[in-house]
């Protein structure tokens, strides 16, 4: 239908609170050059947030949305988590249904826009936490890798479950003391990335999202290439920064720390990949 | 000049007719099939847009012909998940995103899948689950034994029990009608006992297969689909888990209290596609009464005839087609003149007997004698009701056992 669905009848424009008159008139929609830097003017997809002040989850959440190339049709599957109290809040059509379940509900939505919809095209992108991508999720995240579904897959990694108050995940680094792991994490943080190329996706990253612009360019490619190839895992280290112990203004510092140890930007493309990617640059889309 | 009526075809090139014309008036012709094979039968006349399958016996020929239908056009979406969590949550992205969805499991596969159920039904996704009960895992079996419905009664969906292929015909075309009522939208589960229907070949009327059910209109339903067609809905901007505050329990509170309010008022229309949520059977006025659902329903009308015919004791039946909703008021209207009511089931727990006994406490004070139960794959003959009759009424059995 595209943006014209946020167009507010004249008559109730009177009725409609400042924030939903601002999506039809100050959003950015229609126009596949968006990004980061209309964060500052335009009418951002994300009204407010429910997460702790600071937390880097946040500034990922408007990275991301400021950068979708199709917001207008694009849907957003989520799973459980501190990232699911933000999903209220985004000015498009989201779902949240259960935890760990998101790469399954995102294959069905997927499949069945493609038949019910054949001259268009709508993106479908998972966000969801470390607990849900890589611990209780797995299986159904690597099989919609395996299955080849044209879905992005971005992964909130904060190193723990923080929304359950701060156990151990799988995406803990070894040592590390946490709730249910009293005695530090007895094996290695899970290489989520390495498992994502081997299970199929077109596109891989590693990133902190401490450069909004690197971030905007990520999720560019990974929509374009899972537009027409197949699935794409983008890995995102968004510190807790009230399990790990930092104040409010300390979360980019965390990640900028990080940028040059065990989440230095790694990035991993098919052939297949790199030629969407040539010809979406050529178009001057990213 | 006189008015030309519009005819319309579906995805597949079927003429699109009305679900009355489709389970009432059209044209019918005999086939020999097994329930399986009327699975497919349904779905192809069913306008069905997506189904993800899983292997497990003994729905797994139901789910392969689905498979056939999308090769052949009918079936827009399928394929093979990776186990009945990951299925069932794959159909429900396949209803969220305005598909009409069907999926079949059995015993285990519906326990692995059991955290879905209830999402689906406050998700509002009317789609339906056709169900071939087996046993559950205490310990491995693959026999005939409906104990998964139990657990499927409080989940939000509907809950209708075929007793043969005929029925289950019915009930999946059905069943779609009236899970998408505006005013009903919740998931429907056609259940049969597993191997019995699903696996034996008995004769069954069908329509022509050039014609099938209007498809889908997922702009109808109460909850928005999510295609970013139209725009997000207040839902989709505000859960619960949002606010802890009373606003927010209480609205969690009426929403689980509306969706059991759609179950309520899926009545109508069940009755009417249905031909009504119970079946009577026998001589009205007889004083014994078996209540059953299911295969233990047609087991249930044998030993009637065989209590009334040989034995001398009149009995009748109250065959249930709906357990969600529960036809609560049919059974007690269809009581009447009883003096003694039998639930013979197909699983040891006795669910059928605990839902009469709710519905009936405190309305009459005929006794409820909750047996026989047969369970694991044992098969119930009729004489083996006969038995639990005669014994209660303290009768000797004068013919066949
Ligand atoms: C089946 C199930 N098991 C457990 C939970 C409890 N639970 C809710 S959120 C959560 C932690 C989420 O962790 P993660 O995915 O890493 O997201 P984060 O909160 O860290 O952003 C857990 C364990 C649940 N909701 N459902
Ligand atoms: S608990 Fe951690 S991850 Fe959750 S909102 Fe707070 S800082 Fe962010
Ligand atoms: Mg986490």
């Amino acid at each position: 239908m595209s943006y014209e669905i946020f167009k507010i009848n004249e008559e109730l424009k009177e009725f409609m609170p400042q924030e939903i008159v601002d999506l039809e008139e100050k959003a950015t929609w229609g126009n596949p050059k968006r990004g980061v830097m209309d964060l500052p003017y335009a009418k951002e997809l994300v009204e407010e947030h429910s997460l702790c002040a600071g937390c880097p989850e946040s500034a990922a959440f408007r990275y991301i949305l400021a950068s979708l190339p199709n917001p207008e049709e694009t849907i957003i599957v989520n799973s459980t988590g501190c990232t699911s109290l933000v999903f209220p809040h985004i000015a498009l059509h989201t779902v949240h249904s259960l935890f760990g379940n998101q790469n399954a509900i995102a294959s069905g939505i997927k499949r069945t826009l493609e038949w019910r919809f054949p001259d268009k095209v709508k993106d479908v992108v998972v966000l969801a936490g470390d607990g849900a991508t890589v611990d209780i999720g797995l299986d159904c995240t690597l099989q919609s890798f395996f299955r080849q579904e044209k879905i992005t897959t971005i992964c909130f990694d904060n190193e723990v479950y923080a929304n359950t108050g701060g156990q151990e995940s799988g995406m803990t680094v070894k040592g590390q003391v946490f709730k249910m792991a009293p005695k530090g994490k007895q094996f290695d943080k899970v290489p989520m990335w390495q498992l994502a190329i081997d299970s199929g996706c077109h596109y891989v990253v590693r990133m902190t999202v401490s450069s909004p612009k690197k971030v905007e360019k990520v999720i560019k490619q990974a929509i374009y290439v899972a537009r027409e190839v197949g699935p794409t895992y983008i890995h995102l280290y968004t510190p807790c920064i009230l399990e790990i112990g930092l104040n409010a203004d300390q979360g980019l510092w965390e990640m900028r720390q990080t940028d040059k140890e065990r989440f230095k930007f790694f990035e991993y493309m098919t052939d297949e990949a790199k030629e969407v990617i040539k010809r979406k640059k050529e178009e001057g889309l990213i | 000049m006189q008015e030309t009526q519009q005819v319309q075809y579906n995805r597949a090139g079927q003429r699109v007719v009305s679900p009355d014309y489709l389970l009432f008036e059209a044209p019918r012709e005999k086939q020999f099939m097994t329930g399986s094979e009327v699975v497919k039968e349904a779905v192809k006349r069913a306008s069905v847009d997506a189904s993800v399958s899983y292997p497990i016996t003994p729905q797994s020929e139901a789910a392969h012909l689905i498979g056939e239908l999308w090769v052949e056009g009918y079936v827009g979406v399928y394929f093979r998940g990776e186990s009945e969590f990951g299925v069932m949550s794959e159909v429900a992205g396949c209803a969220m995103a305005g598909g009409r969805t069907i999926t079949t499991t059995s015993g285990p596969g519906t326990l692995r899948a059991m955290e879905n159920f209830p999402m689906w039904a406050g998700s509002r996704l009317p789609l339906q689950l056709v169900l071939m009960a087996r046993g559950v895992n205490s310990p491995l079996t693959i026999q005939p034994d409906n104990l998964e419905i139990s657990f499927l009664l409080d989940t939000g969906c509907m809950v209708w029990h075929a007793e043969n292929a005929q029925e289950l015909f019915e009930m999946i075309l059905a069943g779609f009608v009236v899970a998408e009522q505006p005013d009903v939208h919740v998931p429907v589960i056609t259940a049969i006992d597993g191997f019995f229907i699903s696996h034996t070949r008995e004769a069954v009327m069908l329509p022509p297969d050039d014609i099938a059910l209007p498809p889908y209109d997922p702009y109808k339903a109460p909850m928005p689909p999510i295609d970013m067609e139209m725009a997000p809905g207040r839902f989709l901007r505000d859960p619960y888990v949002m606010k802890s505050n009373y606003i927010s329990y209480a609205s969690h509170t009426s929403w689980q209290f509306e969706v059991r309010s759609a179950i309520e008022r899926s009545r109508p229309y069940a009755k009417h596609y249905l031909r009504g949520l119970i079946e009577e059977f026998g001589n009205p006025e007889a004083e014994v009464v078996l209540i059953a659902s299911g295969t233990a329903g047609a087991q249930a009308k044998e030993a009637a005839i065989i209590l009334s015919e040989d034995e001398g004791v009149p009995t009748r039946v109250i065959r249930l087609k709906t357990i969600r909703p529960f036809p609560g008021e049919e059974i007690l209207q269809a009581l009447r003149n009883a003096k003694y009511v039998f639930v013979p089931e197909f699983n040891v727990i006795g669910w059928l007997e605990r839902e009469v006994r709710r519905v009936l406490y405190g309305k009459t004070d005929v006794p409820i004698v909750g047996s026989p139960r047969v369970a694991g794959g044992m098969t119930m003959p009729p004489e083996v009701i006969v038995k639990e009759v005669l014994k209660t009424l303290g009768k000797e059995a004068k013919h066949v056992i």
